[in-house]
């Protein structure tokens, strides 16, 4: 379940990173290595998200049709495909693989 | 003179097709991102909400998807919160825009203040980006505000949408709905892989979470994955061990200005 004291919790932390900048931009400047490092943090944590969500389903493997779509996207993403090809190639190849009985 | 003007209208006319793009995209994002909250057992006042108040589609998805999988409220604020860390710095690039007001008098104070609190909120990687473009203050404000406020309203619009075809829809792992959410996420990741040591860090974090997901409760392989950042953290003490300059804009292409195409 998500609460919507989870929803207020983060999009309280939300506004105070984005209001932050602007209120402290006279006073404070971001080191170029901090900088990198959240960077780097959201990288990681997207590209954890991306892995942990094409290939499992609760503690399991979430099967093959799911990671297969996903690669295919990811191909395309690589190659700088537009987004929303991005995004419907990968659901139309899981959906087919499925449509074939590979699941 | 007249050639000026010409030039401004070509520029607001190259803004407003580069901002509908974007909205474009923007907005099958958002119909994916209701469909996939709903389709997953959500309430309907879930993914709207979050649109509206936090309005990060990358932390959206980071913080529903750590839920479905079963994982704590608590671990799920946090994935989101530390996607969006990145804004801070954000709002730190684009304060001139933002505060930028009239000078002297109270109705000035008010209105520099109503600007500030209704533009941090249209801080995206979107309208960021789009701001960064310019140098002129006065085609900057125009980018940012003019991003911000459409894809506000573009992504508060997709969201129902996708929450009424997710809805809708019966069987949505016959139509592939569960591979847009990695695929997004992949796609927001993989432009930020600029260097080596993120790409290792990013890879490594991976690895270790999937490794880790049969065995830790859910939502905490994610953020354990926040382990790979260790990968950075040795080099760095050795200043210029980062390949010249280090910056990402020296190594991007030129014409590759924008750092992200869509990482709400």
């Amino acid at each position: 379940m998500m609460p919507l004291l989870a929803i207020a919790a983060l999009a309280a932390l939300t506004y105070a990173l984005r209001i932050a900048g602007p209120l402290l931009a006279d006073r404070v400047s971001v080191p170029a290595a901090a900088q990198r490092l959240f960077t780097s943090a959201a990288a990681v944590l997207l590209m954890a998200l991306a892995a942990t969500s094409a290939l499992t389903a609760g503690h399991d493997f979430a099967g093959w049709a799911r990671p297969a779509g996903v690669a295919v996207a990811g191909l395309l993403a690589v190659r700088r495909a537009p987004f929303p090809v991005v995004v419907l190639v990968a659901a139309s190849v899981t959906a087919l693989l499925r449509l074939a009985g590979i699941h | 003179m007249r050639l000026q003007w010409r030039t401004d209208l070509l520029s607001d006319t190259a803004l407003v097709r580069d901002v509908a793009l974007v909205c474009l995209a923007d907005g099958i994002v958002g119909v994916s991102f209701g469909a996939t909250a709903v389709a997953g057992g959500l309430p309907w006042w879930v993914p709207v909400a979050m649109s509206l108040l936090v309005f990060a589609g990358g932390s959206q998805f980071a913080a529903v998807g750590v839920v479905l999988a079963g994982g704590s409220p608590l671990a799920a604020v946090a994935a989101g919160a530390v996607l969006n860390t990145r804004l801070f710095p954000y709002g730190l690039a684009v304060s001139d825009v933002i505060s930028a007001g009239g000078s002297g008098g109270s109705g000035a104070r008010t209105r520099r203040w109503a600007a500030r609190l209704t533009g941090a909120q249209l801080v995206t990687d979107e309208s960021v980006a789009f701001a960064l473009r310019h140098t002129d203050p006065a085609r900057r404000k125009a980018a940012f505000w003019t991003c911000g406020a459409a894809l506000f309203t573009v992504w508060n619009i997709a969201v129902p949408l996708g929450v009424l075809a997710g809805s809708a829809m019966r069987n949505t792992a016959a139509f592939g709905l569960d591979a847009t959410f990695p695929a997004v996420l992949l796609a927001l990741a993989l432009p930020t892989l600029t260097d080596g040591r993120t790409r290792v860090a990013a890879l490594g974090g991976a690895g270790a979470a999937v490794a880790l997901t049969p065995l830790l409760p859910a939502g905490l392989p994610v953020l354990a994955a926040l382990g790979g950042l260790a990968a950075l953290w040795r080099p760095r003490r050795r200043p210029d061990a980062d390949g010249a300059g280090d910056s990402q804009a020296v190594r991007r292409p030129a014409g590759h200005a924008i750092p992200v195409r869509s990482n709400r």
